[in-house]
């Protein structure tokens, strides 16, 4: 089974601060983490390998210093590491790093065997669009399962898997088909602390850096910014709101008596809005 | 237990372990070096001062890349009161030199780049990785170390033991004591940000130049220990330390003693409007050459703070570390060459280069210092009062002929300490600096 992970170096959104003056991250000597949503993808990977064996490749698309993100998951006991790295990625929104990422993760394919399963984490933590996930598996025409809290079941052979994804309101079980790839959700594991011959080996290992020729990328026009349709115009502090908030006392108990007295108190407060509702 | 097997392996990657390891790597020794901390430099704090002597004789070319904030340019030594403080300072524009002999530095970034050379050197790394035991062959003699992860152990031809001022590792081996509370001090320092320029006008400075102030006096509260002000590019180090047995009997916090060092007359407005970004606390074994355990066995050889090699009194500790460093791992390197064992005896070498070196020199020449401070506490509390006093009575100009301010000044001494005692103490202190 080979199976290929998707991580992000984000900054640790713990130490990061927001410039006063144009509210944007302000990166400077602030450290890197692995994208934490990622760890609970690669755990469940490293499972999977080692209960039916095969390979984990890591993936990751940025400057060369994400170099420290994928040793660390070389740590953790992932097999192999890529580093995804060219100036022309630079700028990309989610619709050019998926197309960079899935062109990757398809040389990854012809070079050490097309994989089971692609995971991401659900969401990164700086970008929080959760759409990378989701891009990668339309352009790959993969089966698409987000919000997965759990893999119930699955069978190699017939390519059947079985796992729970949280929605709004409960949970659903679905069934699919690999190949497929899976944003996991948060909670759903613990990383393990990888062995010494893990971290022996992540520490020595060549860490498989492609440039954008070289993960087979001829048509550069969809990459980075040039490929991005999405331009952030503004970016803003929501403004404290003016008014407090009040509290409304009211004389009953029963729900349905304090629910009409405090109703007909905001209609007192805010003339105009009872007949503005009703129109 | 892991196959690979290496030449040495290095517990710790602070300045000695970083030395050692860089050191045995560059003589083509197979190295693995072990850090407990998330990444090189996380768990090491110091003031910080660099001494440039030290890193050239293990890096060269340093200067090129390494994170240098300034170059100290002016020393100011403080003897300090409630109110006032009595100084010397040396300033040099000799100390504009092309390569400069001391900077300030923020450890947490010169950790990384002393890390990355170590690793180009060929050395393996590992962090968040604990050295939980040394594990011995039949004779006793260390033959490698057992860590905190899954099959854990793996074996060398020595240990070099760079574990920090706690020794946990040599201490759990039984290799020596627990740390006598009368022989570390605790320090604790703030980080207090500050643009360049305002740096640069409140310390007379200009360029990448750099003030340092080191103090003492009634600061401690009586207690044995000094005060330190760096000033870093951006940002000012401020810091207090005391011996542990000090801080246990008077019951004062270290974060008290800061508070009220920062609050003094002398020190405030250097700090005013300035941000606080971090704090960090760290132990400095100040034992000085009576406190240094045994450094060498069968397999085994203690580096740095470990070693407690601190000079207490210059205030220097992290050239010790990299030369001690640097010393064991030539020494290791030597005996790998001549293809012998690194047994008790032909480790022995390394201690007889240390005695050679300024390091054992330096810790010799100050043995008898630890006993006459804490045996002499006026230095930490009347004496300061005296000299700042006699400073006043001398500055001051009101009406009062100068030998009268003379004999004021010298009836003030022998009042508050007579005749006997004063001599008593320069004869004290003239021994235990000898």
């Amino acid at each position: 089974m080979h199976i290929v992970v998707c991580i992000k170096q984000v900054p640790d959104s713990a130490q990061i601060r927001v410039h006063p003056v144009t509210n944007t991250i302000m990166r400077q000597g602030v450290p890197t983490i692995i994208n934490p949503f990622d760890l609970f993808a690669l755990e469940e990977a490293l499972r999977l390998r080692d209960r039916f064996g095969g390979e984990v490749t890591v993936l990751t698309m940025g400057p060369p210093m994400a170099e420290d993100s994928l040793r660390k998951a070389l740590t953790f006991g992932a097999d192999r590491a890529v580093l995804l790295t060219d100036r022309c990625f630079a700028g990309s929104d989610t619709l050019a790093t998926s197309y960079a990422l899935a062109a990757a993760i398809c040389k990854i394919g012809e070079t050490w065997g097309v994989p089971d399963f692609v995971f991401t984490g659900k969401q990164t933590i700086d970008g929080d669009t959760a759409q990378v996930g989701p891009g990668i598996a339309k352009r790959l025409g993969l089966n698409q399962l987000t919000y997965v809290s759990r893999i119930v079941e699955v069978e190699p052979s017939s390519g059947r898997l079985l796992v729970q994804r949280r929605a709004e309101g409960g949970v659903q079980e679905l069934e699919s088909r690999l190949p497929a790839l899976i944003t996991m959700l948060e909670g759903t594991n613990d990383i393990r602390r990888g062995s010494l011959d893990d971290a022996l080996r992540a520490a020595r290992a060549e860490i498989v850096t492609w440039n954008a020729a070289a993960a087979g990328i001829a048509d550069l026009s969809p990459c980075g910014l040039r490929g991005s349709p999405t331009v952030v115009k503004s970016v803003f502090a929501p403004k404290p709101r003016a008014e407090k908030a009040e509290q409304i006392a009211t004389a009953g108990t029963a729900p349905d008596e304090v629910a009409d007295a405090a109703v007909a108190e905001i209609f007192r407060r805010l003339p105009g809005l009872e007949a503005e509702l009703l129109s | 237990m892991t196959e690979d097997r290496f030449d040495a392996i290095v517990v710790g990657a602070g300045p000695s372990g970083n030395a050692a390891a860089y050191t045995m790597a560059k003589s083509g020794l197979k190295v693995l070096q072990l850090e407990r901390g998330e990444y090189p430099g996380s768990k090491n704090v110091q003031g910080a001062i660099l001494y440039a002597d030290a890193v050239e004789k293990v890096i060269p070319d340093f200067r090129e890349d390494a994170p240098l904030e300034r170059h100290v340019i002016e020393q100011r030594l403080w003897m300090m009161n409630e109110a006032s403080h009595t100084g010397i300072h040396y300033r040099s524009d000799d100390f504009n030199e092309e390569r400069p002999n001391r900077y300030t530095i923020i450890r947490a970034q010169f950790d990384k780049w002393f890390s990355r050379k170590v690793r180009e050197a060929g050395a393996v790394v590992l962090c968040e990785t604990t050295v939980t035991e040394l594990v011995r062959g039949g004779r006793g003699e260390v033959i490698g170390v057992r860590t905190d992860r899954d099959g854990g152990c793996v074996l060398a031809d020595v240990v070099v033991l760079a574990d920090g001022v706690n020794g946990l590792v040599g201490q759990r081996a039984g290799l020596r004591t627990e740390l006598e509370p009368d022989t570390v001090a605790l320090a604790v320092k703030e980080m207090h940000f500050l643009p360049r320029e305002v740096i640069d006008a409140r310390f007379n400075l200009k360029g990448d130049e750099g003030a340092v102030i080191e103090a003492m006096g009634t600061v401690t509260d009586g207690m044995v220990g000094t005060a330190f002000l760096y000033t870093n590019r951006e940002s000012i180090s401020v810091g207090i330390g005391c011996l542990v047995s000090d801080f246990a009997q008077s019951q004062t916090t270290p974060y008290q003693l800061l508070e009220r060092f920062k609050r003094h007359p002398s020190i405030g407005p250097l700090l005013a409007g300035s941000e606080v970004k971090e704090y960090a606390a760290h132990l400095i074994p100040e034992g000085g050459y009576k406190a240094v355990p045994e450094i060498c066995g069968d397999g085994w050889v203690v580096v740095g703070d470990s070693g407690h090699f601190v000079n207490a009194i210059h205030r220097e500790g992290s050239n010790l570390a990299m030369t001690t460093g640097r010393i064991a791992g030539e020494t290791v390197a030597r005996l790998k060459r001549s293809g012998a064992a690194c047994t008790r005896a032909n480790l022995a070498e390394y201690r007889a280069s240390l005695d050679a070196s300024f390091v054992m020199k330096d810790l010799r020449k100050y043995k008898d210092v630890p006993r006459f401070l804490d045996r002499t506490r006026q230095v930490f509390g009347l004496y300061p009062h005296l000299i700042n006093q006699a400073s006043q009575t001398w500055f001051r100009v009101d009406g009062v002929d100068k030998r009268t301010k003379e004999r004021e000044i010298l009836a003030s001494f022998r009042k508050s300490r007579s005749l006997g005692g004063l001599i008593g103490d320069a004869i004290k202190l003239a021994r235990a600096w000898r």
